[in-house]
């Protein structure tokens, strides 16, 4: 594949200057950290093979390959957490061997990890000295320190606050600002737009472009092109544990991007036509559910209705009550008021066994905690969660367990999900994300649920299974099923539903058409920002405070007789550019 | 596929290996620590054990432990840890005599009769920490420890003689049973008598494979006990599992006294056998709560205290068994989890390392499309 595409690719990044692929040389070329070589094998698997990865100073680069692909393992090398077997590291052109964080840290190399590592309980100025106490002190050295790196790189840090009464971004901006009070001048960020609403992702662009103007470096570890392509100097692409090549930002589109890190050619977004029935399947009516011993509600005023064949699509941040929901669907948590009915029947007061006999299909957000039972076998996994149906047991009311049945069916699973293991005795923890997730999802479609709660079904999963899954959905949904999909993937989302609605602070606060809307619209309805329908239009003055359950067509033609100015003849012009729009995003989730 | 198969069973071997070689090279550093032979204990042991009268007291011994170990497995399966098999089967054993001192019916009758009976009070004494821990949240280890406590309590006021207590001599007992509430035993000559319950506890060791392994609810669990969340998820009401488990063990620990109550002595005294619970914990471990395992434990147990008796003779402490037994339990737990981890993670690697093998073959052979990633985290 290497050099193979039709686009500007280096095989390898060097930091001499290097004018026929590089930008053109500054005086800021020399090397910040340079990886040359890099192989690191666990038994059985090489997950790092030759790899050669060249940071320039005052530069972001871009680190990008599927889930998978070797991008953590390799950041854990450089950042001292595992030592290569091959290969070397050198900072600022100096050859170094790291035996551990500190070491890396002391070489002024910092990573800010997916996961926050912060404690809710004390402020940030005690969050950010905590461990590094011999810096500068606990006191007013400290906070001086803190606010001059805040003020310096424009990250807007207060330091007295509380870190549990912090948003993610914010968390994330105390991170970052952790690692430059330990005099960080590397900064590794792995996957830090996960959790971002697009705004929000603006908001550490520019944080990020501050950075290197300072003359810092950072790493940015992703895979979504878009971003990546937006904000980042040089790209270095990763795929099956090596890298494949560099690519220029400027001249690069993201489906090349794409095909570079997927290795073949991309699967083209389905326009799949409406399979929506007027047969409502599940009714959700006024639920609500109170935090235990509180009366704070966690879920309140929750109404919807999905039918035959139909995904509804949920967004929201993390947090927002898609947990508490979800609960309350599959019966882990009973609602204080309001009622769930199944095809008509009302199932609210029902337990969680007999709503998955009656087929309610669960694919769930955390598949280790909820899903599986990690140190038994393929087959016992399989059984899980319809213990009481066939071909799990037999006997009077599923009495006994048919473990021979459940075998079978494991085989047929395997097979056709094409879940790769080298047998069904294995433990489900030998198995990848990947393949742990297509078990789960054959498991819960072999039983023909009528109303299947995906939670994430994609979530760490590799591009040809993320496909597959989502083209057993729409099989699934062709034949009548009804879906909630709950996804932090707006791609994902707006491309597989058929209605969207946005959640927060656990309640629905917007709803939209998935072929108009577009990501930054969810991601302001995720943040609170706006509600009510969200319509698209270009004009930024567009009213878009609460409107409440009214119908802003109705109050549009109402208020404005000034004519064409909201809705117009563009339309189709609009349409199509949110085709394109959403056409092109889809494709970085691939 | 054998190969997987293979290594479970070298894995399934290896924890206890491990653990009873340990225990033993430890108990003779105590024994050359105190200045004494570490090797001739365990010959002496051995040539006790070559004795039928000793074999048979082996038996009878490990009949009870294994009923008591069976109690402590259920629990464990569901991750409940019912330290209160020692009070079950004590107050269980109490219960049963009395009844057995005071009611008559034919054999036929009688035995199931007192059979339910010690079920049913073990089960009500472990159900009250199922209650507890249902209904208030109280873990079944702080609740089960108390009601030992006061099963202890509860059996000295009923034996006063104003209750159910019979004195014999400067003993306090509940009387002796009917005869028709004997259970017959297994007559081996001079060597003495099998207890015939001792063929019950193989019996209750088979059920116990055959409901948690083949049944639905015995699925139910052992799922609860790998993962509650995950169970939930899958539909099994936690609580009430966490009561039917308890309410089972705390019927199986009922058992654990009725060996020796309905095959000798046919009374409950103050010279009925204590301690059996805290026994069944070790061997429930050492026995990897497979009933098979447990067997073995029980049998090893036995062996440890019934042939321990004759080092007394010969200069030697017979706490050296006591010793042994303690060391055994904590390597028992090390070397457990130590030989699980390196399992798992061997496994792991051998599913990559075959998935790696099958994408070089499809490599090579077709496209390079079909190769995937392999964990390559």
């Amino acid at each position: 594949m290497r050099g193979a595409g039709p686009f500007p690719l280096s095989p390898r990044g060097e930091c001499a200057i290097d004018a026929s692929t590089t930008p053109p040389p500054t005086a800021t070329t020399a090397c910040a950290v340079e990886l040359t070589g890099i192989t690191k094998r666990f038994p059985g698997v090489v997950a790092n093979h030759d790899i050669h990865l060249s940071v320039r100073k005052g530069t972001v680069h871009a680190l990008v390959g599927e889930n998978g692909a070797g991008k953590s393992t390799l950041m854990k090398i450089l950042y001292g957490m595992q030592k290569p077997d091959e290969g070397t590291i050198a900072v600022d052109g100096e050859q170094v061997a790291f035996h551990s964080p500190a070491d890396a840290i002391a070489r002024g190399i910092g990573m800010v990890h997916q996961h926050f590592m912060l404690a809710d309980q004390l402020t940030v100025l005690e969050n950010i000295v905590l461990g590094s106490e011999k810096l500068y002190g606990i006191g007013a050295g400290a906070r001086r320190k803190v606010l001059e790196l805040s003020e310096r790189y424009g990250l807007g840090v207060r330091p007295d606050v509380y870190v549990e009464d912090l948003g993610v971004a914010d968390r994330q901006r105390v991170e970052i600002l952790k690692v430059l009070y330990r005099g960080a001048t590397t900064l590794i960020l792995d996957e830090p737009t996960a959790v971002l609403v697009p705004q929000e992702v603006d908001a550490l662009f520019d944080n990020l472009r501050e950075l290197k103007a300072e003359g810092l470096s950072v790493i940015f570890i992703s895979h979504k092109l878009g971003e990546v392509l937006s904000v980042a100097d040089d790209i270095t692409v990763i795929r099956r544990g090596t890298t494949v090549g560099t690519a220029v930002p400027a001249e690069t589109t993201p489906r090349q991007l794409a095909e570079l890190m997927v290795g073949s050619e991309l699967p083209t977004p389905e326009t799949a036509e409406s399979t929506v029935t007027d047969r409502p399947m599940i009714e959700v009516e006024e639920l609500r559910l109170l935090a235990e011993g509180s009366a704070r509600a966690l879920l309140d005023d929750i109404s919807f209705t999905i039918h035959e064949g139909e995904v509804l699509g949920l967004a929201g941040v993390e947090g927002n009550g898609q947990t508490e929901l979800i609960d309350a669907l599959i019966g882990l948590k009973h609602a204080d008021s309001g009622s769930i009915r199944l095809a008509g029947e009302d199932i609210t007061a029902w337990a969680t066994r007999r709503r998955r006999e009656r087929g309610v299909g669960y694919i769930p957000e955390d598949r280790h905690r909820h899903g599986l039972l990690l140190e038994s076998p393929l087959w016992e996994n399989r059984i899980l969660g319809h213990v009481t149906e066939k071909p799990n047991s037999r006997g009077p009311g599923g009495f006994w367990l048919d473990p021979k049945g459940a075998q079978a069916d494991t085989r047929r699973i395997v097979e056709e999900y094409d879940v790769r293991t080298p047998g069904i005795d294995v433990t489900a923890a030998s198995l990848s994300g990947g393949n742990q997730q297509k078990l789960i999802v054959g498991r819960e479609m072999s039983h023909k649920p009528r109303f299947l709660i995906a939670a994430h079904p994609t979530r760490g999963v590799d591009v040809g299974a993320q496909a597959q899954i989502w083209d057993q959905i729409r099989e699934a949904r062709r034949e009548g099923l009804a879906v909630l999909l709950i996804s932090a993937d707006l791609d994902e989302l707006i491309g597989l539903s058929d209605t969207l609605r946005v959640i927060y602070r656990g309640r629905l606060v917007a709803d939209a058409d998935p072929a108009t809307v577009t990501p930054e619209e969810l991601g302001s309805a995720m943040t609170g920002a706006a509600s009510g329908h969200l319509e698209h239009v270009e004009e930024p003055e567009d009213p878009k405070g609460p409107k409440g359950p009214a119908d802003p067509e109705d109050t549009a033609a109402a208020q404005a007789p000034a004519p064409a100015d909201t809705t117009p003849a563009p339309e189709g012009a609009r349409a199509a550019e949110n085709v394109q729009e959403a056409a092109g995003p889809e494709d970085e989730a691939r | 596929m054998k190969k997987f198969d293979k290594e479970r069973l070298l894995l399934a071997l290896a924890g206890p290996v491990i653990a009873l070689v340990a225990a033993m090279v430890l108990t003779s550093v105590v024994l050359v620590a105190s200045g004494k032979n570490p090797v001739e204990p365990y010959t002496l042991m051995f040539e006790q054990a070559t004795y039928s009268d000793v074999q048979v007291l082996i038996i009878n011994e490990a009949g009870m432990y294994y009923l008591a170990a069976l109690a402590v497995a259920v629990g464990f399966r569901m991750n409940l840890f019912n330290i209160g098999v020692d009070g079950q089967y004590r107050l269980a054993a109490m219960v049963t005599a009395v009844v057995g001192a005071h009611v008559s019916l034919p054999s036929a009758l009688q035995i199931p009769l007192l059979i339910a009976v010690a079920m049913l009070t073990g089960a009500f004494w472990a159900g009250i920490a199922g209650i507890l821990k249902t209904t208030r949240g109280v873990s079944e280890v702080v609740a089960t420890i108390m009601l030992n406590a006061i099963a202890t309590s509860v059996i000295a006021y009923l034996t006063l003689d104003e209750n159910f207590g019979v004195p014999v001599g400067n003993n306090n007992t509940t009387g002796v049973m009917h005869s028709s509430g004997w259970f017959p035993g297994i007559d081996m000559g001079a060597s003495g008598e099998i207890y015939g319950f001792v063929i019950v506890a193989a019996l209750a060791g088979v059920l116990y494979w055959l409901v948690l392994n083949r049944t639905r609810f015995g699925f139910d669990l052992r799922a609860t006990g790998a993962s509650e969340s995950a169970a939930a998820a899958s539909g099994v009401n936690a609580k009430r599992m966490v009561l039917t488990a308890m309410l089972i063990s705390g019927a199986v620990a009922g058992l654990a006294g009725l060996p020796i109550l309905l095959g000798d002595v046919h009374t409950y005294s103050l010279s009925f056998p204590t301690g059996l619970g805290f026994t069944g914990i070790g061997i429930a471990l050492l026995g990897r709560n497979s009933p098979v395992g447990i067997a073995l434990a029980s049998l090893l147990w036995a062996f440890l205290v019934k042939a321990s008796q004759a080092l007394d003779y010969k200069g030697y402490d017979k706490e050296i068994a006591v010793i042994m037994q303690g060391l055994i339990v904590i390597a028992v737990v090390v070397s457990y989890e130590a030989v699980r981890r390196w399992g798992l993670k061997r496994q792991q690697q051998r599913v990559g390392e075959e998935l790696a093998a099958a994408a070089r073959r499809a490599g090579t052979g077709g496209t390079n499309d079909t190769v995937k990633e392999v964990a390559a985290r």
